[in-house]
């Protein structure tokens, strides 16, 4: 078998004066699998995430295709690592689109050639070609999620890392989101409250409660446990 | 929502908007130096200066009306000053007024002082509407950063223009949530700046844990305490021509103001 491009053991993490957010947490992801992360508010799973390109460190080993995201290698990992943040305001914080899908390749070290060549590519990539000049606050939310993933794809990351993708997105905006999340080859990660999209997107899901792993499973058996997903104050979908 | 207050205008063709943004910028700040450098009673400097900034506005087809309205904001301001000048400034008197046994002596010195602080005023915010009006935000902090103002500077302008609107948005919702929390104007003035003081304090800590996701998101993407950008900006010749005209006009206008008759 081919070593997973991520890898996480026993990963611990606290934040200062406050329970620990992770407690000896180990996933192995393979290169192109879709694994959904999901657990009620506060479970960790956005602590988890910042773990994935060194925003935060904890106790335990972080690898991502063999790099720990720490040091020099840091950069190569953030590279290869995207992350989407749940509010797209937070994501997009540049005055206008061009600006800020430019942002990952250019302060990755991209020349600007290939740069615009990118920004065309991840545009189209989301269906928003076009839009380079528009400022965020004239977009509507649906657009706005659709640019912060262009943001990353626009870095060539094989892992996307996605917080909450369809919170708050009217119906239409959400099939049209997760149509799009279906069409991308990368590895995904997926944190979500939303078990439909859970169901239609990840063949494989983890289960996070109280910082803990507690299952990690294929999804159609794992969804279907409804004792298990009460439990933990999830339901089927 | 209300943010059309601020890029209404940006989007046209004319020539004024296609002229490089660190042309527009560097030729408003000199018509504003040549517009404060003005001493007062050169009033054909200062028409000249209000005929040079009229015409900027036509050229750029952007209605009159609109940047007149919008170079009024700054009145209220200069007027709070402009309105002492007449009765302080020494001179031959031409009226006095005596309100509740005060007397308030109008000088001629002072009237013309007054003009001229308002006419200085009311030109330089004249001028800087327009360039707003004209220009679109992000293309002047394209030319800020281009012309080596200090990064700190353009990046603190370059997020206030992203998160003045979300701001605002979130403010919003905190006093709808107010409001429909409490019937009519409610309660005692403590009371209401109580619930005031909540506010603010909760739109700061949102805004607090916000610049941290921020951060966490820039992070994310490779930032390393230098910000780049893909944006270069072109000069071509018109902008050279406009240059030359408006240096040539400002100077018609400073030789008008110290070598008149007037001075």
């Amino acid at each position: 078998m081919t070593p997973p491009i991520i890898r996480v053991e026993h990963l611990s993490f606290s934040y200062p004066g406050s329970r620990p957010a992770l407690a000896d947490v180990s996933l192995a992801v393979q290169a192109g699998e879709k694994v959904a992360i999901v657990g009620p508010n506060g479970a960790g799973k956005s602590t988890l995430f910042l773990h994935l390109n060194g925003i935060l460190t904890g106790h335990g080993r972080v690898e991502i295709a063999g790099l720990a995201p720490a040091g020099k290698a840091l950069r190569a990992v953030r590279a290869r690592v995207g992350l989407v943040f749940q509010d797209p305001d937070d994501q997009l914080f540049s005055p206008t689109v061009l600006d800020d899908v430019a942002f990952g390749p250019l302060h990755l070290g991209c020349p600007p050639a290939e740069v615009r060549d990118r920004i065309a590519h991840a545009l189209a990539a989301v269906g928003m070609t076009g839009c380079e000049a528009l400022m965020p606050h004239h977009m509507s939310l649906g657009e706005r999620k659709r640019i912060a993933i262009a943001t990353v794809l626009a870095m060539h990351s094989e892992v996307l890392v996605l917080d909450e993708p369809s919170a708050g997105l009217d119906p239409r905006a959400r099939r049209k989101l997760i149509g799009l999340l279906k069409t991308l080859p990368q590895t995904m990660l997926v944190a979500s409250h939303d078990m439909r999209l859970v169901w239609d997107l990840c063949p494989r899901t983890v289960i996070l409660d109280g910082g803990r792993l507690v299952a990690d499973g294929p999804t159609a058996k794992l969804l279907r446990d409804a004792a298990l997903m009460e439990q933990h104050g999830l339901e089927t979908p | 929502m209300g943010h059309t207050f601020l890029d209404r205008y940006y989007l046209g063709t004319s020539l004024i908007h296609r002229l490089d943004p660190r042309l527009k910028l560097l030729a408003t700040l000199a018509f504003v130096l040549v517009a404060s450098s003005t001493p007062p009673r050169a009033w054909p400097a200062f028409a000249l200066l209000a005929a040079l900034a009229l015409l900027t506005v036509l050229l750029s087809r952007i209605p009159p009306l609109e940047v007149l309205k919008r170079s009024l904001i700054a009145l209220p301001f200069a007027g709070m000053v402009a309105l002492s000048l007449p009765f302080t400034r020494g001179g031959q008197p031409l009226w006095t007024w005596r309100p509740f046994g005060w007397e308030l002596t109008v000088t001629d010195r002072g009237l013309v002082l007054c003009a001229a602080v308002l006419a200085k005023a009311w030109l330089s915010v004249l001028a800087a509407a327009r360039l707003l009006a004209s220009t679109p935000l992000f293309d002047l902090l394209h030319a800020m950063r281009a012309l080596r103002v200090p990064p700190v500077l353009t990046s603190t302008m370059s997020f206030m223009i992203r998160y003045l609107f979300v701001l605002g948005e979130e403010a919003g919702r905190l006093q709808t949530a107010r409001a429909a929390r409490s019937a009519g104007p409610g309660g005692s003035l403590i009371w209401r700046a109580r619930v005031l003081g909540g506010m603010i304090g909760s739109l700061f800590i949102r805004s607090y844990e916000r610049s941290e996701r921020i951060y966490a998101a820039m992070l994310s993407r490779g930032f390393a305490g230098e910000i780049h950008s893909l944006v270069r900006l072109a000069w071509q010749r018109r902008d050279s021509w406009a240059g030359l005209a408006w240096t040539a006009a400002l100077l018609a206008v400073v030789s008008l103001a110290h070598f008149g008759a007037w001075v």
